[in-house]
């Protein structure tokens, strides 16, 4: 009894031994963007300083920079600008043809959502140098209406094959029964299973949004002006005056704009992860 | 009616969508290869056709070689570290424990946060004199002060960097897809194997692990196209640097097609991705097929 009890203990032990070690890797970056933003430079930049702790009173200096010296604001507004119109492209786009694909074609639509699901595997790293001779072509060099032309070309695709999942659970009797109240079948569509989606076009929204925050490619190849650019790239390239790094500011910017994102993707993450495993889990 | 189909109103419903989706992904991928095939520079409007032109000089061009390697060693590399650590995470995370949830946000951040934020977060820890990580090298007397390495500064160093990086940011991305798989399989199947007197190892390696196999293989999959499709980390981390030493082929396509004007040699570069995402895509489908029949 004594040496089960205490092999139970070990394992308990190892076990938050693991996730400790694993969890505190896996976070440390955002702890030290924590510690960085709130310290003084004089701390920051005094190598016998132990850096883990505050060797001078904390301060808001940074963040008074980041707010009123730098384009930041600017950047976060962008940001949400082209995420919401992105957002508002992709649901017109993906709701019908997931529900086309989902209820209205028979064999050849499983076959158009497979190749649907395939341009998801075509990384903007491949399209990028063309796409930028027909953003220069269509005169949108610089301007936010070149993400947003471009962004639905790869949140369309992932939202029609998450949408479809959604829209095949739902039962066929419902959408019959509608019709033989007198409603076409587009009528149905947009009347009674729209509806009844909600959280399937909640969790498009969503991601779609988180996509457009993580996009780095095109930000950098159209967009050259301060003033134009997004959160992704604002802060790496802009933030850096020359050679100098400002630290601190930076630090608290990369937080201030990851929190926010990091916690709604929380909340949906579970069923991003459900279009992503492709039927291999049931 | 119900159950029956209406090709009219379905293919009207689709086709916007799949309209957007030939422009925007078919039509530049298609444009890519004319350019790779021609010599198309920015600012000049003349384009000539030069057959594998391009191809046979980005082949001898050192970068280019460099580039590859460094591709195939980022993406074989860190989807070693993370099928390793993200499967031990998920046994771990498995069971419900109190502060599940807190610590399940802490270990998802990397993925969620935006990568370009989180490499300059690393760009920080691995700062050429005030990097963390020196720091305490330096306390634990490994290093007399200033002489602690330059962790983005030497080739080697630079790579495994980039490497690490990397693994950071897919592990919570694989080990939610591993958690996923594991709720799937029957609980009795683990009970069963204690019964039998299968101990934990014996319960992980044999009875488990072939039974996650299709699982993994997909995160692995996606893992794959995330790394070796993603120019950011280096970007951000190391711009290629020093010396070409990280430079992968989408950061090379970029240094090449768009900062050095030059179309032609980097969309070249940038199809040279094509074969392995080919590939991939091959055995995403066949994953997909067998879930389906069995």
């Amino acid at each position: 009894m004594q040496t089960s009890l205490s092999a139970h203990a070990l394992r308990k032990l190892a076990h938050v031994l693991v996730i400790t070690l694993i969890t505190v890797a896996l976070a440390f970056p955002f702890y030290w963007m924590v510690v960085t933003s709130f310290k003084q430079n004089v701390d920051l930049y005094t190598m016998q300083n132990n850096p883990f702790i505050f060797n001078a009173k904390p301060t808001l200096d940074h963040l008074t920079f980041l707010f009123t010296q730098t384009r930041f604001v600017r950047w976060l507004g962008n940001t949400t600008f082209v995420g919401v119109v992105v957002v508002s492209i992709t649901l017109v786009f993906a709701l019908p043809a997931a529900y086309s694909l989902a209820r209205l074609s028979g064999r050849w639509g499983e076959r158009v959502g497979i190749g649907i699901f395939l341009t998801y595997l075509v990384p903007p790293t491949l399209l990028f140098i063309p796409l930028s001779r027909v953003i220069a072509y269509l005169g949108l060099q610089d301007s936010l209406w070149a993400l947003i032309l471009v962004y639905p070309s790869f949140t369309v695709p992932f939202s029609i094959w998450l949408l479809m999942g959604f829209f095949k659970a739902i039962p066929r009797e419902l959408e019959d029964a509608a019709m033989v109240d007198g409603l076409t079948r587009f009528g149905a569509f947009v009347k009674m299973v729209i509806p009844i989606s909600t959280s399937g076009i909640l969790t498009v929204v969503i991601f779609t949004f988180t996509l457009v925050t993580q996009e780095f490619v095109y930000a950098l190849t159209f967009l050259s002006s301060e003033a134009n650019q997004m959160i992704g790239t604002g802060i790496p390239i802009f933030l850096v005056r020359g050679d100098v790094y400002y630290w601190g500011g930076l630090m608290a910017a990369c937080l201030i704009a990851s929190l926010p994102i990091a916690l709604l993707y929380n909340l949906f993450l579970d069923r991003f992860i459900a279009g992503f495993t492709v039927g291999a889990v049931k | 009616m119900g159950a029956a189909q209406s090709p009219a109103l379905g293919a009207v419903m689709l086709a916007p969508a799949v309209l957007y989706i030939l422009l925007l992904v078919a039509g530049p991928f298609l444009l890519a290869i004319f350019y790779a095939f021609s010599d198309a520079r920015i600012g000049n409007t003349e384009l000539h056709f030069v057959g594998l032109e391009n191809f046979r000089s980005i082949l001898q061009s050192r970068s280019f070689r460099i580039a590859v390697r460094n591709s195939f060693v980022f993406t074989i590399g860190s989807q070693i570290v993370v099928i390793i650590v993200s499967s031990i995470l998920a046994i771990v995370l498995e069971k419900p424990f109190r502060g599940r949830g807190v610590i399940r946000f802490l270990v998802l951040l990397p993925w969620v946060a935006p990568i370009a934020l989180g490499a300059i977060g690393w760009k920080w820890i691995l700062d050429s004199i005030y990097s963390v990580i020196s720091w305490v090298l330096v306390a634990l007397h490994l290093y007399k002060p200033f002489s602690a390495p330059m962790w983005l500064g030497e080739p080697h160093l630079a790579i495994a960097s980039v490497l690490l990086v990397h693994s950071w940011r897919l592990i919570p991305f694989s080990t939610v897809i591993l958690l996923a798989g594991r709720t799937a399989i029957p609980k009795d199947i683990p009970e069963a194997a204690a019964v039998d007197g299968a101990g934990f190892w014996r319960t992980e390696f044999l009875i488990l692990l072939p039974m996650m196999m299709p699982i993994i293989s997909v995160a692995v999959l996606f893992g794959t196209i995330f790394t070796f499709t993603d120019m950011t980390v280096v970007y951000i981390l190391t711009a290629g640097g020093p010396f070409d030493s990280t430079q992968v082929l989408p950061s090379l396509a970029f240094t090449v097609g768009i900062q050095g004007s030059d179309l032609a040699a980097g969309a070249a570069i940038s199809l040279s991705l094509v074969p392995l995402l080919v590939i991939v895509a091959y055995l995403m489908l066949r994953v997909a097929h067998r879930a389906e029949v069995t």
